[in-house]
């Protein structure tokens, strides 16, 4: 049923749950601190005009990453999308 | 109550708070609603990192030390702002004691992610207030916040705020006047298979780092959330028994694949997670909010440069033709004020050292501190509305080609305006590699100094008022075109293989866009342009004077010319020694004068030629008539009768100035902030090495094709 994706191939204003996470990079941690950990809901906002970096909202904020970030961030999207 | 507590509420001595929060939570408005005008703006020792400190009165009457520590996420600091915040509130530097007490402060509309620091900060067993601002967005927001079940179930003071129209302040001010403020009630359990780890560090810290045992155990939990702490120049390393400890567990965990830094990071949400669900009503959805409005347009592929060029070109247009006017005043006082000086004193050599000297000089650095002003206040308008970030965003991408982030944008693109103000607000880059690059590539774009310069060599290489405006505006252009491929170019190498690192991250909030109070905008613009003052006043103050030394010794018997006197001087020496170094540019020891006599900032380059070549003071600055001065330079020749400014010359001179570093304002501001003569050393020597290369290949390849 749910399928689940890299959050940098997710479609823009797509709703997703986060389910793996980097261990212990910079980014990964920095993520994590930032709300942003297995389970978590979020939303891809858009992507910046050059389609490079991300912005989405987790947690009813909005936070940007960069795509080779975002490909260490797998997630399942939310049923009905 | 601990001890320290009881001591710091005994009324010896008033207690000192520090103020922490996320950054864009309005933790600034709140400082200077709380102190007013009574701050005071430094540095913390061996870091660029502001330090502001400020006096509040309790009700009684009696002063209050308020620190303004730098916005952060999380105590796992992971650039040297955030790595000072960790260190004093763990009481870890020797230049500034533990504070007693602490105000955490906190975008209500933004609870979840916000209370991550201040779950690690109620670790530390100290007293904190927990400061609710922006409760008028609440209700747009569509949320109900039940500030007194957050009060019981924290144990803390709650307090409901909005900075910015000074609701709540008072309220806060009774909290901080409390003897009594009670310590956190902790409820938090750590994670079972974590919790052997920070007993064991605990004691440890306790017993071979001489900390208190509150502390201690928030010490034990941060070791263990951050997998690389970021030490900073004058903080306390960690005792070598501790670091075993620490390490051991590291290890152990690793082998057995337990993500121990995960692990706490993500109980602590969980922990705020279920505080929220008793504290936050979310009512029923209300839709896009109108940052997402806005950001639709500002973001947009198609209107999102439009948007950003617009306020640039607005940006660019408002320095040049707002700071005109204080800039023409500011040379007409700088020049009455050498005038009356030379009035009033008898002549001699002190009453030149005080008006061709200290006045001229420093008048030539004061005359830049209209853009310098209006470059701040726009900086702090783009970054108190949000828009910074929005601009970072954006431009990531393309900044991402050499290797920095978006956040060197805007740093680089004040840079053409001065790049002093460019490289004082590249301490919003959180990474210390990136940080530094931007920092030495910045004087590499074409700042308005290099104007009088431009336009004086375009005068001499294409006179008379038939040539197209075009061919002119095109070569300026040109130069521009060749700082910023320049500038492009070195951070790529310097990113590649001078700097190495890691790339950099771009996690980064996107604020909501908010209206800045023109009181804070202010505030800070009068702050950064002070803080240049005064660090480079005197250092600057000190170069004048060496170079009108220089100029003026030794002295020529009898009544000379200025002309003679320059030409005899020890300018004119150090331009003759130059001169073979300078000659396969294309250049005679006359323009070495000029080379030299401009480190004190590039357009005293068109005077030193006036006085050069006319033999006349230039009077007027930078804003006069090129054309008499035009003529001179014609009629210049070599001893051998060829004529000195042929076009190729001009053209040569003019890349000389894109690329070297002929600012000394910009070298003690590099020293500054990069805390090291090493690397505005490296710079100029980069940047002045680049410029005679770049212009050997130009001028010997000009006369090979016979230009």
């Amino acid at each position: 049923m749910a399928s689940t994706l890299k959050l940098s191939q997710l479609p823009v204003g797509a709703r997703a749950t986060v389910r793996e996470f980097p261990g212990d990079s910079p980014a990964g941690l920095r993520l994590r601190e930032m709300g942003v950990l297995p389970g978590t809901a979020l939303t891809l906002v858009r992507t910046a005009p050059l389609g490079d970096p991300l912005e989405i909202q987790v947690r009813g904020y909005s936070l940007t990453l960069r795509k080779s970030e975002a490909e260490q961030v797998v997630v399942e999207l939310a049923g009905g999308q | 109550m601990t001890d320290s507590d009881q001591k710091s509420a005994s009324p010896g001595r008033s207690p000192v708070y520090a103020i922490v929060g996320n950054p864009n939570c309005g933790k600034s408005t709140l400082f200077n609603a709380l102190t007013g005008l009574r701050q005071k703006v430094g540095n913390y020792p061996g870091v660029t990192v502001e330090k502001k400190t400020g006096t509040t009165y309790s009700q009684h009457g009696r002063p209050i030390t308020v620190i303004d520590l730098p916005g952060t996420y999380s105590l796992a600091a992971r650039s040297p702002d955030e790595a000072i915040v960790r260190d004093v509130l763990f009481g870890r530097r020797a230049d500034i004691a533990q504070p007693d007490r602490i105000i955490c402060i906190v975008d209500s509309t933004n609870l979840e992610r916000n209370l991550y620091l201040v779950h690690q900060v109620l670790d530390l067993g100290r007293p904190v207030i927990l400061v609710l601002n922006m409760m008028d967005l609440v209700t747009t927001a569509g949320l109900n916040l039940r500030v007194a079940r957050l009060e019981h179930e924290l144990g803390i003071p709650v307090i409901p705020c909005e900075a910015v129209n000074g609701k709540g302040i008072l309220e806060l001010r009774l909290a901080m006047s409390r003897v009594d403020l009670p310590l956190p009630r902790h409820r938090w359990d750590i994670p079972a298979p974590i919790a052997p780890a920070v007993a064991e560090l605990q004691a440890s810290l306790v017993e071979n780092d001489c900390k208190q045992p509150l502390i201690a155990r928030a010490e034990a939990l941060l070791l263990l959330t951050d997998s690389n702490p970021l030490r900073v120049a004058g903080s306390t390393p960690l005792s070598e028994r501790t670091s075993a400890i620490l390490a051991g567990w590291k290890k152990r965990w690793g082998d057995g694949g337990v993500d121990w830094s995960g692990t706490l990071v993500k109980s602590r949400y969980g922990a705020i997670t279920r505080l929220c669900a008793e504290v936050v009503q979310r009512a029923a959805s209300t839709g896009p909010g109108v940052s997402d409005r806005i950001d639709r347009i500002v973001v947009h592929p198609l209107w999102g440069w439009l948007v950003l060029g617009a306020i640039m070109t607005m940006l660019f247009l408002s320095i040049f033709t707002l700071a005109e006017y204080p800039m023409n005043w500011i040379d007409a006082q700088v020049a009455t004020l050498g005038a009356w000086v030379r009035g009033v004193m008898p002549p001699g050599d002190l009453r030149d050292l005080i008006t061709d000297g200290a006045i001229a000089g420093v008048g030539g650095v004061v005359v830049f501190l209209p853009q310098i002003l209006i470059l701040f206040f726009f900086l702090s308008l783009l970054e108190g509305t949000g828009y910074m970030a929005r601009a970072a965003f954006i431009m990531d991408r393309l900044m991402s080609r050499v290797g920095l982030s978006g956040k060197s944008f805007i740093p680089l693109l004040s840079s053409y305006a001065c790049a002093i103000p460019g490289i004082m607000a590249t301490r919003t880059i959180e990474n210390p590699k990136d940080r530094l690059v931007t920092i030495l590539v910045a004087p590499l774009m074409s700042c308005s100094a290099r104007l009088p310069v431009y336009l004086l060599m375009i005068a001499a290489l294409l006179p008379g008022d038939r040539v197209p405006i075009g061919a002119k505006a095109g070569l300026m252009l040109l130069m521009y075109a060749l700082g910023t491929l320049g500038a492009f170019g070195f951070a790529w190498l310097f990113k590649r293989h001078l700097l190495k690192g890691e790339p950099p991250l771009m996690i980064m909030e996107l604020p909501t866009y908010r209206l800045p109070r023109i009181k804070d905008v202010l505030l800070h613009m009068i702050e950064r342009a002070s803080l240049f003052l005064r660090q480079a006043g005197t250092i600057i103050l000190g170069i004048s004077i060496v170079l009108w030394f220089l100029t003026a010794y030794p002295k020529q018997p009898g009544s000379v010319t200025p002309q003679e006197q320059l030409a005899h001087s020890f300018a004119g020496t150090a331009g003759r020694v130059l001169e073979p170094v300078i000659k396969p540019l294309g250049f005679d020891w006359r323009v070495g004068i000029g080379l030299v006599t401009s480190f004190a900032a590039r357009e005293v380059f068109v005077s030193s030629m006036a006085v050069v070549f006319s033999g006349e003071h230039f009077e007027g600055g930078k804003r006069a008539d090129v054309t008499p001065l035009r003529s001179a330079l014609k009629a210049a020749t070599w001893p051998d009768g060829r004529p000195l400014f042929t076009p190729l010359v001009c053209l040569t001179l003019m890349i000389y100035y894109v690329f070297a570093m002929q600012c000394m304002s910009t070298v003690v501001v590099v020293r500054r902030e990069t805390n090291s003569w090493r690397w505005p050393l490296f710079q100029t020597a980069y940047m002045t090495g680049t410029a005679w290369l770049v212009c050997l290949v130009v001028f010997q390849a000009g006369r090979a094709l016979g230009f």
